[in-house]
């Protein structure tokens, strides 16, 4: 079991059989009085973000999650095909449980996928991945002015702004954990 | 990296600091320190202390330096006032540290009504100090530091905010979770806005070390004051009743035990300076960095210090 003082960002706690992250905490106590800690919490289910406050001391359940690393193998519909490389096993998730993360995916690409009480519910996209640009406007040669960016988009639809010098058809360095440009990648 | 917004707070602190001793000096009061390590750190329910090992009998880091300071009020010090360091076990968010610096003053032959008087001159002192006017920014837009505040009663402000009636009221005090969740969902966040508010009439269970108000037993003499939704002193027409202390101490010390609290002694000189005689006082105990942030314009307590205790 976990307390109050265990929470953090990302502590994963389940609720009447629900698991949630903590998204924000705040302790707040009058000088006096009761400690509490207050908390945003994310239903690991749907999305939806919820607001309680614990007892400083209350007890909480961590949730039963695993994670295990698969490959991304494709895409039909609004289903996402994944396969463990070593057992071949395939699972399916559907699109709302990949949300955002769709944009860091391209074939093959090894993912953790995440499963509450054996159910796969999200994953987590590597911390960088490399993508193509499909589309991004000619950039000005000898402009190296570091502040000025453009936009670009890359081959799964994720827009970012890139520095001038990037060009069509490059292959770019994401880090998904703010979803912005981090190098280019020379091959 | 020290940022250098930073540099420039701790500088404001050092202004602060300077203008508050002018202000107790020309006021007649005198600067004291108190130890930091104590035998007993007071038995208050929500209030866990740091024990200290290897300093033979067993010692705690001070919450706060009151026990000390009314020693000194029954010595015969009239005026006096401290800046310390206190520090609080498991005490760690924007507003808290569980070590902080603390600003306490006392008068005797006074009362609360002193106490408040000096706050709000205080303040309003430190602000035109630091921003040239007493007037600060606050979330809801400017907040007026000009004396006299607004005064607002405990269970007045529970109406006024949270909608709480007189039975309702009631029902509260005696279930003291839901009280302080609805302090710090619905009323906390309201105080202080546009003008400081000093809430008083507290409920005589929150007493504390505070006397009960003459004119309305049921309630204490006891005061805080907040700013942009911050609690920023609690003040008290100081009990000088030993009996009446002592059964206090005891019945914390009791509900503690209860609780399976750590169990701290009753401060025994404390008392013993009580029943010697305590003239009646007023005092007031008032977070130095949670004023250097309303002042500085920031809602984080680690804007405030050299090194806060994620940076130790």
């Amino acid at each position: 079991m976990y307390d109050t003082s265990n929470i953090k960002k990302g502590l994963k706690i389940q609720m009447d059989g629900v698991p949630f992250a903590v998204v924000e905490f705040q302790f707040v106590k009058p000088g006096k009085g009761v400690a509490f800690t207050r908390t945003k919490l994310k239903n690991m289910m749907t999305g939806a973000v919820l607001e309680r406050t614990f007892r400083s001391g209350e007890k909480l359940e961590p949730a039963a999650m695993e994670e295990r690393q698969m490959q991304y193998l494709y895409r039909e519909g609004d289903r996402f095909v994944f396969m463990d490389t070593a057992s071949y096993e395939q699972l399916e998730l559907a699109e709302d449980f990949i949300a955002e993360n769709q944009y860091y995916l391209v074939d093959g690409t090894m993912v953790d996928v995440l499963f509450f009480n054996e159910k796969a519910i999200g994953i987590t996209p590597p911390t960088f991945v490399e993508l193509r640009v499909t589309q991004t406007e000619p950039g000005f040669k000898g402009d190296t002015s570091s502040n000025t960016t453009k936009s670009a988009v890359l081959e799964t639809g994720l827009e970012v702004q890139v520095p001038l010098f990037i060009e069509q058809d490059e292959l770019l360095k994401i880090d998904t954990r703010t979803g912005g440009y981090s190098e280019r990648v020379k091959k | 990296m020290i940022a250098s917004a930073k540099l420039k707070n701790l500088e404001a602190r050092h202004r602060a600091l300077r203008g508050l001793r002018d202000f107790f000096d020309e006021r007649g009061f005198i600067e004291v320190e108190t130890p930091t390590l104590v035998r007993s750190p007071g038995t208050e329910l929500h209030i866990e202390a740091l024990e200290v090992v290897g300093a033979g009998e067993r010692r705690y880091l001070h919450p706060s330096p009151e026990y000390a300071m009314k020693r000194l009020l029954a010595a015969g010090m009239t005026r006096i006032f401290q800046v310390c360091k206190a520090y609080r076990r498991g005490e760690l968010g924007h507003l808290h540290q569980p070590e902080f610096s603390m600003l306490e003053w006392y008068r005797s032959e006074a009362g609360s009504e002193a106490m408040i008087a000096d706050t709000e001159a205080l303040v309003a002192r430190l602000a035109e100090l630091l921003c040239g006017e007493a007037r600060i920014g606050g979330q809801h837009g400017p907040i007026d530091l000009s004396p006299p505040w607004p005064r607002l009663g405990v269970q007045q402000a529970f109406e006024r905010f949270a909608g709480t009636g007189a039975a309702d009221f009631a029902a509260l005090l005696d279930d003291e979770e839901r009280f302080y969740r609805v302090l710090l969902e619905h009323v906390e966040p309201r105080l202080g806005v546009g003008r400081p508010t000093v809430l008083e009439r507290y409920p005589a269970q929150m007493a504390s070390l505070a006397r009960l108000r003459s004119d309305d037993p049921s309630v204490a003499d006891r005061f805080e004051v907040y700013v942009d939704g911050i609690e920023l002193c609690n003040g008290f027409g100081e009990l000088t009743d030993a009996a009446e202390q002592r059964r206090r101490l005891l019945a914390e010390q009791a509900t503690r035990r209860q609780n399976g609290q750590p169990d701290y002694p009753i401060d025994e000189r404390f008392l013993s300076a009580l029943e010697a005689g305590m003239p009646e006082s007023g005092g007031n105990a008032l977070g130095l960095d949670r004023l250097l942030m309303l002042l500085l314009g920031t809602r984080d307590i680690a804007e405030v210090l050299s090194f806060d205790d994620a940076a130790i």
